[in-house]
């Protein structure tokens, strides 16, 4: 890949990364991430 | 005189290793931290159920949104970790993974070490697609809840920084413990064992994190290249790299963590890491003119 078309699909990735964090953020999704990581997770102990 | 890129990356590993695990008092009553930077989710693998630790685990994350009753996909995980790749790519695995520190630790227990089977390294594709994506969104209960595939089944860092160090402060944990535990016991007694013979054995067969980061290193803003110009190939950088990873070949590669022992070892200096252009380019354009 050229260095141009790299950048570009860099920026064009980055741009997608940053809407993706602020439209899952506006619905509600860290507090599903926060709920999971401050209670113990079974799951990931072995015990689930 | 500079730090050599050899001991600046340890430094930023224990760094790393740090601010994602600060709250080590927590070990001593088996509590996990509950304040609010569990939201944010850490670049590097780390469970979230460790006493320690200060951050959200991304792959867990990842399946605890999609596995939820309001969501199928989590914009929120999938982004940071599309930001994360696209910045930094596998410099995230080489020098801000806890986990990854600590399989190099083991690697350094005296022993016999081997190369890994080039159709190992495909072995995470297949792991983050079967039990990170797919999983968790198709294998529901009654009230449409999936539950954290890759976490329950297989996650040895989960077992080591959450599972042990839980169960030994809580007697009411351990009388639950089942044929789970024994299986994630055993994927743990594995990875590790692994680790001690093979170079970031987890981390090349295993991390869905790796697989993630590794696909976008072609596209990572933070890049490896080298000037052709003044590279005669020796083979030196592809010697010294332990993830057994051309440099000059495959400078992209998805196996490559950046962890720039190939530049160290250039005697021509031909190989750079970093956000910036290179010398290479610099050089050929002052040619052109």
């Amino acid at each position: 890949m050229g260095s141009k078309k790299k950048k570009l699909v860099s920026g064009i990735t980055l741009a997608i990364a940053c809407a993706f964090i602020w439209y899952g953020a506006a619905r509600g999704e860290i507090a599903v991430v926060l709920n999971k990581a401050v209670n113990i997770c079974l799951e990931c102990i072995g015990l689930g | 005189m500079g730090l050599k890129v050899s001991v600046k990356r340890k430094l930023f590993q224990v760094i790393a290793f740090g601010y994602s695990n600060v709250h080590l008092l927590n070990f001593k009553g088996g509590k996990i931290y509950e304040g609010k930077w569990k939201q944010f989710c850490n670049p590097g693998l780390n469970c979230y159920s460790c006493p320690a630790a200060s951050l959200a685990c991304p792959i867990g994350a990842l399946q605890a949104v999609s596995g939820s009753m309001n969501f199928q996909f989590s914009f929120y995980v999938v982004g940071f970790l599309l930001a994360a790749g696209v910045l930094l790519g596998r410099f995230v695995c080489g020098w801000l993974c806890p986990f990854g520190l600590l399989q190099e630790l083991m690697h350094k227990i005296p022993a016999l070490k081997f190369k890994l089977k080039k159709g190992f390294l495909y072995i995470k594709y297949v792991i983050l697609v079967v039990f990170v994506l797919t999983l968790p969104v198709a294998a529901t209960n009654y009230m449409g809840m999936g539950k954290p595939a890759f976490c329950q089944y297989i996650c040895p860092a989960g077992m080591l920084e959450g599972g042990i160090p839980l169960l030994l402060t809580h007697q009411e944990l351990r009388q639950t413990i089942g044929s789970l535990f024994y299986l994630k016991t055993a994927v743990l007694i594995v990875t590790l064992g692994g680790c001690v013979l093979v170079y970031r054995f987890f981390c090349r067969t295993m991390c869905p994190l790796g697989a993630i980061y590794g696909l976008m290193n072609k596209i990572s803003l933070y890049h490896l290249e080298i000037d052709k110009n003044q590279c005669v190939n020796c083979g030196k950088c592809a010697k010294v790299c332990k993830m057994e990873v051309d440099p000059v070949k495959k400078p992209d590669s998805p196996e490559c963590i950046r962890c720039g022992a190939c530049a160290e070892s250039c005697p021509k200096g031909a190989i750079c890491m970093g956000f910036t252009r290179s010398s290479s380019e610099r050089f050929i354009h002052k040619l052109s003119e």
